[in-house]
């Protein structure tokens, strides 16, 4: 039986960084894609509009290990031979998308409606309107919500474990297993996802401070 | 033939140019509301009109159908020679050759004064910045604000907020200018210097629609005064001709109010 030392806290550090890359990929591919979402669920086309309003629901009114379950043994039975890294990346940044999209969805409304008109008097095309003056005013003021979602999907990492991605919550799994010291390990692996999420909370605490003096 | 009847100097040297804007017939509804019923109007280069009447009468729905930030039923739209259809080419043309002033700036607060002038020469005519901050530096220094050009909106005063939506839509150099209420929004020490601004530009020729209740500014720029009421032009005359001898009741409703309030 050993203690917990370095070569304990290394592997700890292995899953931190799964976790850190797991949150990175799904928050930029989910970004990505969520811009697109909200901008579909905007469009004055319905037909596009229901179908984003749609993926919206159903990634918020299920939970995300379910979500998690189905794209991951979905994917493998529909044989594709895709890592399993890569399938959590891809259900991790689905369900990012679907969130991050009804949030940027939420400020874009919220925007006056003299904005659009002002745009539209100066015969500003979509994408002008949308590059120029939506998306800048909306994503800025949807900052402290898009950053608290940002700690939601870290944490939200350690439902990987389920399928065997060894990341942070996973790594305490197995060197508790080891070592027989759970409240120790997972002390310690609680610490670690608190000097994580902890630092961004403070920031969009700050952001939201900030944006809400500025105007 | 009555004095009272023969056009004024204003009208003379108005009534030979071109037409730039012709309505016909527009019919307007919000849902099961008729807010314009058959309305025609037709203004002519250089001309400077004055649109008022009771609040809900129509005149901001009447000003947005011309460059299409409201959707007509029928009737058609044609300014500058461009008729509006279904297309939005067409719309955007007629976009280029109107500019607008709301009641409430609209300016695009996440931008300089200046790229608030520059955005739609760059994005709408393609022209590359430095000339694009050229063309709205003089506008910027035409309404005398020119020295604010790096500020954001946020740190100007009302009326300079105002002068600079004014010349962001200058910059377009755009044929035929409409206003909306462009001073109810501000202090009252600072209505003036948007007005004379309006004034510089009547003085300079510039084709103007102004829904606004200054009477003074009425009298002063004024080729005609259109008073509407429920969705329909009720008269159309001088400004003199109005504020003497207003023919409808609901016209000398509307200037009692007004003349008691002022
Ligand atoms: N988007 C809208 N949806 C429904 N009804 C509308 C809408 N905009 C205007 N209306 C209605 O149409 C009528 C005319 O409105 P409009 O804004 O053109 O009046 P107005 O003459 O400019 O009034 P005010 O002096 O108050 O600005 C009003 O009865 C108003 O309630
Ligand atoms: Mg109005």
């Amino acid at each position: 039986m050993d203690k917990f030392g370095s070569p304990e806290f290394l592997f700890l550090l292995q899953g931190l960084k799964w976790t850190v890359l797991l949150t990175i990929i799904s928050f930029i591919g989910g970004g990505i894609i969520g811009l697109a979402i909200a901008l579909a669920r905007v469009s004055p086309v319905k037909i596009v509009q229901r179908i984003a309003a749609a993926y919206i629901a159903l990634f918020q009114g299920t939970p995300l290990l379910m979500q998690l379950f189905v794209i991951y043994y979905g994917l493998a039975l529909m044989s594709f031979n895709i890592d399993a890294w890569v399938a959590v990346s891809i259900a991790y940044t689905a369900h990012a998308s679907a969130f991050l999209g009804d949030i940027w969805r939420g400020t874009i409304q919220s925007l006056p409606k003299g904005q659009i008109e002002a745009s539209n008097a100066l015969a500003l095309g979509y994408v002008s309107r949308m590059r120029d003056i939506v998306l800048p005013q909306a994503l800025k003021i949807s900052l402290p919500a898009t950053i608290g979602f940002a700690v939601q999907l870290t944490k939200g990492t350690s439902l990987a474990a389920i399928v065997g991605f060894v990341e942070l919550a996973r790594a305490g799994q197995i060197v508790s297993n080891l070592i027989f010291q759970p409240l120790l390990v997972f002390g310690i692996v609680g610490i670690i996802y608190f000097f994580l999420c902890w630092p961004m909370s403070i920031l969009g605490s700050h952001l939201e401070r900030k944006l809400s003096l500025g105007n | 033939m009555k004095a009272a009847n023969m056009p004024s100097e204003k009208q003379l040297s108005v009534s030979d140019n071109e037409v730039l804007i012709e309505l016909k017939n527009i019919n307007k509804w919000y849902g099961g509301f008729h807010a314009l019923k058959d309305v025609d109007l037709t203004v002519r280069k250089g001309e400077r009109i004055v649109l008022c009447g009771p609040s809900g009468s129509g005149k901001s729905t009447l000003i947005r159908c011309i460059n299409h930030l409201e959707e007509i039923k029928d009737g058609s739209i044609r300014v500058a020679g461009k008729e509006i259809d279904k297309a939005a080419k067409s719309i955007e043309a007629v976009r280029r050759e109107v500019g607008m002033v709301f009641q409430s700036f609209n300016l695009f607060p996440h931008l300089k004064v200046i790229d608030n002038c520059t955005l739609a020469l760059r994005r709408v005519k393609g022209i590359e910045r430095p000339e694009a901050e050229e063309i709205a530096r003089k506008y910027l220094d035409r309404v005398h604000i020119l020295e604010q050009a790096d500020k954001h909106p946020a740190q100007l005063s009302g009326g300079q907020q105002q002068r600079v939506a004014i010349a962001r839509a200058l910059c377009m150099e755009p044929k035929v200018m409409l206003f909306d209420e462009p001073t109810s929004a501000l202090d009252p020490e600072m209505v003036k210097e948007v007005l004379d601004t309006m004034i510089g530009l009547a003085e300079d020729g510039m084709t103007m629609i102004c829904v606004t209740h200054e009477m003074g500014f009425a009298r002063q720029v004024g080729h005609r005064v259109l008073f509407m009421a429920d969705g329909e032009i009720l008269e159309e005359t001088t400004p003199s001709e109005f504020f003497k001898n207003p023919q409808h009741e609901r016209a000398k409703a509307f200037l009692g109010e007004i003349l008691a309030h002022h």
